[in-house]
């Protein structure tokens, strides 16, 4: 917070998000392009909260079926069987099988569920114009973005399954209607960690401060 | 570029592009469109989900939560979803979750099974399920009240209801190879099968229930008999040697044979569920049925080895019924042994009429009357060997002329029959009687070899004496020799006298 005094929306200026360069909005006009690379320039990310939210409600809608409707059906000699992400993480969990377990858990139950909890929270002190915890929020920030995509890799799993395991007339296996809305939540999530403006978050401090000065 | 920034004066002017914003951001049609798909999902789960049921098996051996299907014609109409203990630990309780649009089959009798790999004769059911695990089967019931708490049949049905065809009830003292879905043949012709069979309250009998298909059903009158058709049946007869089999299959497996005697009229088609008799195989069951039998008893004071219950009863070679019993009776006052042989006759076959047209006629008095009057013509029992080799006895009613007076013991209960010595025991009699005769005969021819032996022994005088008549008996031959030898050459010593004299 202490560096951060002064923003460049606050000098009219805003930066380029591609090369970095600092540039002055055109006359009258709110945005432009970046006069050296030619990105899309803006003070901050338009309607982030609104689509932010948006994606993130989105997301959550999705999360219900995703969990409670099968991932993957699985027809083989022994009649067809279709089994739910929770059932996955229970069939696997065995001596020596748990640690696969464990990621799956992680990876398609705890993290979605994380980051849409986490992204509620950074919209909701960003609305109430929190002042606390600015850098905190800014590294979950950081480390939602980061392990947002690697939910994904259930959904590559389950497609490579499909796609591998076609012995017709002895097993196949076919995505579930739970993949689909896995597979959502998933880029929907990423996509509300995308149209987050984290500047968004430390907007409120250097308001109060620009007005202390 | 503005110098009059301060703290960044060379920043550069950006390029401007004029762009139309919308207040409210369309990407609120992104949570409402996953909303719609959520809300879609969980209705078409909710109407795709049928009424609940419970059915109650014995035994849950195959079957398991979330996976076991309920099937109806091979098509996946429920899943189960619970299985527990009833409350007394002897039955399993399963719930299971039909789809949707089953309420229609769930009605008063509708079955329900679990289908198992089976083997049963020539039918091998349910092989798919040794790799797919047990399904519970079911068979729509035709009834309009509905049900939701069911009880499994323990053994899948044979046949389900709405085959074509009709049952019928065959009794029969012995299982033999049958089981369920054995065959049943009609000339040969599969056309039917064993739908169950269950033994009777008091042990006696099975009950076989057959099912013959349509429309065949219909070659099956009230006086259609049906008979074991296992095995190979060969019969040694007069006319030569006979073998009988029906398909190669039911040499196997088994199976049931019927057929409807050609002599017979034409009858109407049996109603469902008639019963018949299922018998040993096809002679017995082409035997005149014993339409009016009769216990009768016969006593034989003589071993009986070789009678046994089922031997036939003959009266002059026309069978007219079976040996049911055989027991053996001490007089406990006179100590005299006598064999009881039970009898079951048909009196039908002595020529009364059971089925008399004439309505005042008594079955009884006629039946009295026609023993009576056969008894005083000389009519006896007696055992005869039916087989030389294996000695097998029969009991044969014939007219026996020189037999002493006898009656009917009508006081008797069964009524008592006279008897007569079988011909094996007069025979064995003037045997013995034979023997008896020879021994004497063979004392007597010893005693006269005894005393030839004394006659010509060596130290007997007899010897002696016929020693020395020998010697003489030599002696004169030799002088006999002597004369003629002296003649051939004196010849004239016949005339003349010695030479030797004359010299």
């Amino acid at each position: 917070m202490s560096a951060a005094a002064v923003t460049a929306m606050q000098h009219g200026l805003h930066s380029c998000e591609d090369c970095g360069l600092l540039s002055r909005p055109g006359s009258g006009e709110q945005e432009g392009r970046c006069p050296r690379c030619a990105a899309h320039l803006e003070f901050r990310k338009p309607a982030s909260l609104q689509r932010t939210w948006a994606f993130l409600i989105a997301a959550a809608v999705c999360y219900v079926p995703a969990n409670v409707l099968p991932v993957m059906e699985t027809t083989s000699a022994q009649g067809s069987e279709s089994d739910t992400i929770l059932q996955g993480v229970v069939l696997l969990w065995s001596p020596t099988g748990w640690p696969l377990s464990l990621i799956v858990l992680f990876a398609s139950i705890m993290i979605p569920s994380a980051k849409i909890l986490t992204l509620a929270y950074l919209l909701i002190t960003v609305r109430r114009g929190s002042i606390q915890n600015n850098a905190q929020r800014g590294r979950l920030y950081r480390t939602v973005e980061l392990i947002g995509r690697w939910s994904m890799v259930d959904v590559f799993v389950d497609a490579f399954t499909v796609a591998l395991v076609q012995l017709q007339p002895l097993m196949s296996v076919a995505p579930g209607p739970g993949l689909f809305f896995f597979a959502a939540v998933v880029v929907l999530t990423m996509l509300a960690v995308e149209s987050f403006d984290p500047r968004l978050i430390w907007d409120p401090s250097s308001a109060q401060e620009a007005l202390h000065v | 570029m503005s110098e009059s920034d301060g703290s960044f004066p060379r920043a550069p002017e950006s390029r401007a592009v004029s762009r139309k914003r919308t207040r409210l951001s369309l990407v609120w049609l992104i949570p409402i469109v996953a909303a719609a798909a959520g809300a879609w999902v969980a209705v078409a789960r909710v109407l795709s989900e049928g009424p609940e049921i419970t059915i109650v098996f014995q035994s849950a051996e195959g079957l398991e939560t979330g996976k076991t299907k309920i099937e109806y014609n091979g098509v996946e109409v429920g899943l189960v979803t619970g299985i527990r203990l009833s409350d007394d630990h002897k039955s399993v309780i399963t719930t299971a979750r039909m789809g949707p649009k089953t309420e229609s089959f769930l009605v008063e009798n509708t079955r329900f099974w679990v289908v198992r790999p089976r083997i049963s004769g020539a039918t091998v059911s349910g092989l798919g399920t040794l790799v797919s695990g047990a399904y519970i089967g079911m068979e729509i019931g035709d009834s309009k009240k509905s049900r939701r708490r069911f009880d499994a049949l323990e053994v899948p049905p044979v046949v389900t209801g709405d085959e074509p065809g009709r049952f019928f009830v065959l009794k029969t003292g012995d299982l033999g190879s049958l089981d369920n879905g054995t065959p049943i043949y009609f000339r040969r012709m599969k056309v039917g099968e064993v739908a169950s069979y269950e033994l009777e309250g008091d042990g006696q009998a099975f009950r076989v229930k057959a099912f013959v298909y349509a429309p065949y059903d219909q070659y099956v009158s009230p006086d259609t008999r049906f008979w074991h058709a296992s095995g190979v049946d060969v019969s040694l007869s007069a006319s030569g040697l006979s073998v009988q089999t029906q398909s190669l299959v039911s040499i196997l497996i088994g199976g049931i044979a019927f057929a409807t005697p050609a002599s017979d009229p034409v009858l109407p088609a049996a109603e469902e569920n008639t019963l018949f008799t299922l018998f040993e195989d096809r002679a017995a069951a082409f035997h005149p049925a014993a339409r009016d039998p009769q216990t009768y008893l016969v006593v034989f004071d003589q071993p009986v080895r070789g009678l046994e219950p089922g031997a036939p009863v003959e009266f002059r070679g026309i069978p007219i019924g079976e040996v049911v019993d055989v027991i053996g009776k001490l007089d406990t006052v006179t100590f005299d042994f006598a064999v009881q042989v039970t009898l079951r006759l048909d009196a039908q076959r002595f020529g009364i009429q059971a089925q008399g047209s004439d309505p005042g006629f008594d079955l009884v008095a006629a039946r009295r009357k026609l023993l009576d009057t056969l008894v005083s013509r000389g009519v006896r029992a007696q055992l005869r060997t039916g087989n030389l080799l294996s000695g097998a006895l029969y009991v044969a009613f014939d007219f026996f002329p020189d037999a002493g007076p006898a009656t009917v013991d009508w006081s008797q209960k069964p009524v008592q029959l006279p008897t007569t010595p079988g011909q094996l025991q007069a025979l064995e009699a003037s045997a013995a009687r034979i023997v008896r005769n020879l021994d004497r005969t063979l004392a007597s021819a010893r005693g006269t070899l005894d005393s030839a032996t004394t006659l010509i022994e060596p130290n007997s005088v007899l010897s002696q004496q016929l020693n020395s008549t020998l010697q003489e008996v030599s002696g004169a031959a030799r002088a006999v020799r002597l004369f003629a030898d002296y003649l051939e050459r004196h010849p004239e010593a016949l005339i003349r006298g010695k030479s030797g004299e004359a010299k």
